[in-house]
C-alpha cells in the first residue's frame, strides 16, 4: 500500500503527511515533486497543505498547472483516491477536480486552532471507517478557507451528498460560532461526483497521534487503506 | 503592446476585504462611501501584431490564469483601443 505525497514549491505539510502515512500508519509512502509526470505507482495520492508558489495570484492557482497535475487528474479519472488537504484542497478547486472556490476568511484573520468537523458522508475512501455524523477534532490553519460556490451549485452538492465535512460544535451542532471562516453552509470539505476525490481545509495529518492533541485524523489514512484493499 | 487587466469579484460574491475597508472609511468619517470592492490589476506587455490580437491573447490569459471564473470577472483595456468587458 503506497501513498504518494505531491510536493509543490511552498508545500509545508508534506512531511507531516509522510510521517502519518509511513511512521504512524506503517504504510509505504513517497514524495513526488511537482515537475514529475507520474505518481510512482501509488495507490493513494495526497496533495498536502502549505503555500504553493507563495499563494501568489490566488491560492493554488499556479500549482494547478504543475506537470504532476496531469497525472493527478488521470489518476482521479481512473477512480484513484485523492485527498487534498488545505492548500491541496485549494489546488483541487483551481484544477476543477472539485467544485467551488476559496475566499479570504470572513474575519480576515489567519485562523489556527483545533475545530470540530462532522462527517456528513462515509461513502468516500477517506471517511469509510467513520461513523455517520461522527464529530472529529482536527486543527485548521488557513487565511483563505472561506468556501464558496454559487447557490445553485451548493444546492446541487448538498442534494448529491457531496458535502463530506461540516464545521460544528463539540456536540455536533451547526451554530454560527462553530464556523471559523464564513464557509457557505459550514462546509469544511467536499467530494466529487464519483466520490474518490476529497478536499478539506482541516489538517488530518496533524492529528494522527494523541500527543498532538487528537488522533482523529488517522481515520482518514486507515480508511483510504481499507478502501483500496476492498477494491 | 500593453494590455491592462482588471480582475474583480463577481457582484454576487461577498468581499470581506472591501467590507472591512468600508468600515474603516466610515470610522475615518467618509460616511458617503456606500461600498468598496477590492480587485486586482495586471499590466501585460504582449508581443502582438495588432490591438485585436493583443486583446484576444490577453482574454485567453485572463480566462486561463488571472481570474477564477467561479468567483471573479475581468475587464481588459488595450493601449490605444476601446475598452472591452467580459462577464
Amino acid at each position: 500500500m503506497k501513498f504518494a505525497i505531491v510536493v509543490f514549491p511552498g508545500s509545508n505539510c508534506d512531511h507531516d503527511a509522510y510521517h502519518a502515512a509511513r511512521h504512524v500508519l506503517g504504510a509505504d509512502a513517497t514524495f513526488v515533486w511537482h515537475k514529475e509526470t507520474d505518481l510512482a505507482g501509488a495507490d493513494i495520492v495526497i496533495l498536502p497543505g502549505g503555500f504553493s508558489h507563495g499563494d501568489y495570484l490566488r491560492t493554488g492557482a499556479i500549482a494547478r498547472f504543475s506537470p504532476v497535475m496531469g497525472a493527478v487528474a488521470a489518476f482521479a479519472a481512473a477512480g484513484g483516491p485523492v485527498l487534498g488537504i488545505c492548500n491541496g484542497f485549494q489546488v483541487l478547486l483551481e484544477a476543477g477536480l472539485l467544485e467551488g472556490a476559496m475566499l479570504r476568511n470572513a474575519g480576515l484573520r489567519f485562523v489556527c486552532e483545533h475545530v470540530h468537523v462532522r462527517v456528513e458522508q462515509t461513502s468516500t475512501p477517506f471517511t469509510a471507517l467513520a461513523s455517520p455524523r461522527q464529530v472529529l477534532t482536527i486543527p485548521i490553519a488557513h487565511g483563505e478557507g472561506n468556501y464558496y460556490a454559487p447557490p445553485e451549485a451548493v444546492e446541487r452538492l448538498e442534494a448529491a451528498g457531496q458535502v463530506v465535512f461540516r464545521y460544528v460544535t463539540a456536540d455536533g451542532e451547526v451554530t454560527p460560532e462553530a464556523n471559523p471562516n464564513g464557509s457557505v453552509n459550514h462546509i469544511a470539505g467536499i467530494t466529487n461526483a464519483a466520490r474518490n476525490v476529497v478536499g478539506l481545509m482541516p489538517h488530518p495529518e496533524r492529528a494522527c497521534e494523541s500527543v498532538l492533541g487528537s488522533a482523529d485524523g488517522l481515520l482518514f489514512f486507515e480508511s483510504a487503506v481499507a478502501a483500496v484493499k476492498a477494491g | 503592446m500593453k494590455v491592462r487587466v482588471f480582475v474583480t469579484l463577481k457582484p454576487s460574491v461577498f468581499d470581506p476585504q472591501g467590507h472591512t475597508i468600508v468600515e474603516a472609511l466610515h470610522t475615518l468619517g467618509y460616511r458617503d462611501v456606500q461600498d468598496v470592492r477590492q480587485g486586482k490589476y495586471f499590466e501585460l506587455e504582449i508581443d502582438a501584431g495588432s490591438p485585436d490580437a493583443a486583446r484576444a491573447r490577453a482574454d485567453e490569459i485572463a480566462r486561463t490564469l488571472l481570474a477564477n471564473p467561479v468567483i471573479e470577472g475581468y475587464r481588459l483595456e488595450v493601449a490605444g483601443a476601446a475598452a472591452g468587458v467580459a462577464p
